[in-house]
């Protein structure tokens, strides 16, 4: 083998392929079935890169060869500042055995740029899976990103292999994506979606009428990315595409990529402009209520708000515009509405449940449960504990931001590693 | 009086210990390992518990049915933190679980559930983290090779994960730290100890030589793992508190080779 060739394709293609930031690697239960790997239901970090972000999967391009030439994109065709290079088939396949084996990696995660067509590109990428999976026996976590355009059938075939298969969205509005995809538009791309979820619902069905035995097909569902902050869309614009997305596709994640400039083009924000991570890791905290906190889109942002909040976090500024609700006594309440308290999570939330059944519980209970006190004082009601309600929404909020400011921030940075 | 009851020092001596507790009605009871500390108390009498399957069996079933399968395996799991005194508190959850008849675990008001709870938590992340952290190096006798010191005895829950997933490869998981080993040969795991002079099962842990694409391997991890990052994006901080500096030292993407 020759390792320097390899070494410098290494570099480029993960390069090339590290503003795509799901690395998640969970979801799927794939059993060792007498080769190698599994994938493990909620995903292992291996490590972490000084970014901060979480490493679990293998995750490169197979080329940057590009015949389109989309402006937000470092690999496309008119930028003549980036080396162009493609790994062979039997490259990754041995990249990702021998990365496995070590236990550096969960898996691999596949994406290309396109190489002479849409189904060509596309082919090479199934190729590959069906390799990993029938000749090396390799039961771990694969992820394939979808060509747009390619042949449903090739796609169809690419989720016999995967356990995950994502087509991006790119961008949240078409007419971002006018301006600076042209080649593309949503409508085509989300066709895709639909034969994917066409696909699952399908496994899913002979699975319960034991019809097929072994053929999986993309057991850990499918995902997309948008990036954000490289057009003029405002965060209702955001929460809106993420929604149909959802609800129409059945997406298991939607990632929201804050753009990173690396190009200078005059549709584009400045070179100098910073990555918008605020906002990134507000709109995850958004998708994150949605999800996981019973929340509905519109009480989140709408009309009236159209933005998220930079300085305070979805979940307080909703319950800082509904003051009507609070407090809440948690000895009482139901879980939904525990939820909705500022300070407690999923966790402390099912704790609280768990926890009243043994008895009532009292201030000094809630804060030995681990629940940040310091501001869910403001918004509960327990045993003989009643918030006093001198304070109007704009001065709660201020004291808020003041008085807990470090380890609320740090709340965050635990957060964003979730992603 | 105060009764110092001896054990054995594993998870079914103490099992029968707790047993001697309710039959010989100790009301003042502490629990200690035979090889452990004095405990200084001039009215307490010592004894030593004698180890019975049958009385560690008993009580085994009698919590069993009380805290689940799930429960009991966490008593047991709370004992691999080596946390001194643990005892104490597993004594006095179990003597709670008895006495209301309830799966108290879920008690999370209760002092000695809680720190149960906490204990657990500390031994699960560590589990979990060298789950993730381990790094093999292939030798070149075809053995995949881990050296690691965790700040808990985890071994024993590594072992199923690494099995099924690594089912076709052989490797060794060493903790340098206990100074014992899991190894897997295609069938089975087995413990194995290894004196750093003499080789048991033909492994000398200071005479590993490595396959010849071994460090080619590392170098395009680390390769890789320099690509992957995104300079705009860097992050001291979170990075460190996700990958703290003394996990370090497994990585080989933190280290020079080899
Ligand atoms: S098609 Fe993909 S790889 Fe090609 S330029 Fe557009 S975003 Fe980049």
């Amino acid at each position: 083998m020759n390792w320097d060739r390899l070494q410098e394709k290494l570099s480029i293609l993960s390069d090339a392929a590290k503003y795509d930031v799901s690395c998640s690697s969970s979801g799927s239960k794939r059993t060792n079935k007498g080769g190698l790997g599994n994938a493990s239901f909620s995903g292992i970090c291996h490590t972490y890169t000084p970014d901060g972000r979480c490493v679990s999967l293998l995750k490169i391009l197979l080329t940057n060869h590009c015949i389109y030439d989309c402006l937000y994109c470092v690999s496309r065709k008119s930028n003549a500042e980036v080396k162009r290079t493609a790994f062979s088939v039997g490259e990754v396949v041995s990249l990702t055995m021998n990365f496995y084996r070590r236990n550096y990696i969960e898996g691999l995660f596949l994406s290309s740029g396109v190489m002479k067509s849409p189904d060509y590109t596309m082919e090479r990428l199934t190729k590959i899976a069906k390799k990993l999976r029938e000749e090396e026996r390799f039961h771990g976590y694969i992820h394939l990103k979808t060509i747009p355009g390619a042949s449903p059938e090739l796609i169809h075939e690419a989720g016999l292999y995967a356990d995950r298969l994502s087509v991006n969205i790119e961008l949240p509005t078409q007419k971002g994506l006018e301006l600076l995809a042209p080649d593309k538009n949503h409508k085509e791309m989300v066709k895709p979606m639909d034969e994917i979820k066409q696909g699952i619902v399908q496994y899913k069905d002979d699975k319960k009428n034991k019809l097929v035995k072994s053929m999986k097909f993309a057991p850990a569902g499918q995902s997309s990315q948008m990036i954000i902050g490289a057009t003029q869309e405002s965060d209702l614009d955001i929460v809106k595409t993420a929604t149909a997305l959802y609800k129409k596709f059945d997406l298991k994640r939607v990632y929201y990529s804050g753009y990173v400039p690396v190009l200078s083009d005059e549709k584009l924000p400045a070179l100098n402009t910073s990555v918008p991570l605020v906002r990134e890791n507000r709109l995850y905290q958004t998708d994150w209520l949605m999800r996981f906190y019973e929340f509905e889109p519109y009480e989140i942002v709408n009309a009236d708000f159209p933005n998220l909040d930079l300085e305070i976090d979805p979940k307080l500024a909703w319950a800082l515009r509904n003051r009507e609700h609070f407090p809440v006594d948690v000895n009482t309440a139901d879980y939904h509405m525990i939820l909705r308290i500022p300070g407690i999570g999923v966790r402390g939330a099912k704790k609280i449940i768990v926890a009243r059944r043994y008895g009532r519980l009292t201030y000094e209970k809630l804060r030995k449960l681990g629940i940040a006190m310091n501001r869910a004082k403001y918004f509960i009601h327990c045993g003989k504990y009643y918030v006093s309600n001198d304070y109007d929404s704009l001065q709660l909020r201020n004291l808020i931001l003041h008085s807990g400011k470090s380890k609320y921030t740090k709340q965050f940075d635990g957060q964003l590693s979730l992603f | 009086m105060l009764t110092i009851l001896r054990y054995n020092g594993n998870f079914d001596g103490f099992l029968a210990a707790i047993f001697d507790v309710y039959d010989l009605k100790l009301q003042d009871a502490i629990i200690r390992r035979e090889d452990g500390e004095e405990v200084a108390n001039l009215f307490a009498q010592e004894i030593y518990s004698s180890y019975d399957e049958k009385k560690a069996e008993r009580v085994q079933l009698r919590l069993q049915k009380i805290l689940g399968k799930r429960g009991l395996r966490e008593l047991w799991m709370s004992f691999l933190g080596e946390e001194k005194g643990i005892e104490d508190t597993l004594l006095s959850v179990i003597r709670y679980a008895l006495k209301t008849q309830k799966n108290v675990l879920g008690d999370y008001g209760h002092p000695d559930v809680l720190h149960l709870r906490d204990t657990l938590k500390k031994i699960g992340r560590e589990s979990h983290r060298m789950k993730a952290f381990v790094r093999f190096k292939l030798g070149d006798d075809g053995i995949y090779y881990s050296l690691i010191e965790p700040d808990f005895d985890v071994l024993p829950l590594l072992e199923y994960h690494f099995k099924t997933r690594f089912a076709d490869q052989r490797w060794l998981i060493y903790d340098l730290k206990r100074k014992y080993g899991i190894y897997y040969d295609l069938k089975e795991v087995q413990i194995v100890n290894i004196s750093e002079s003499e080789s048991k099962n033909g492994l000398a842990l200071r005479e590993i030589r490595f396959d010849d694409d071994e460090l080619h391997f590392q170098r395009l991890w680390k390769s890789y793992f320099t690509h992957t990052t995104i300079e705009s994006r860097l992050n001291k901080k979170l990075h460190l508190q996700l990958l703290p500096r003394r996990y370090w030292k497994y990585l080989s993407e933190k280290n020079p080779l080899l």
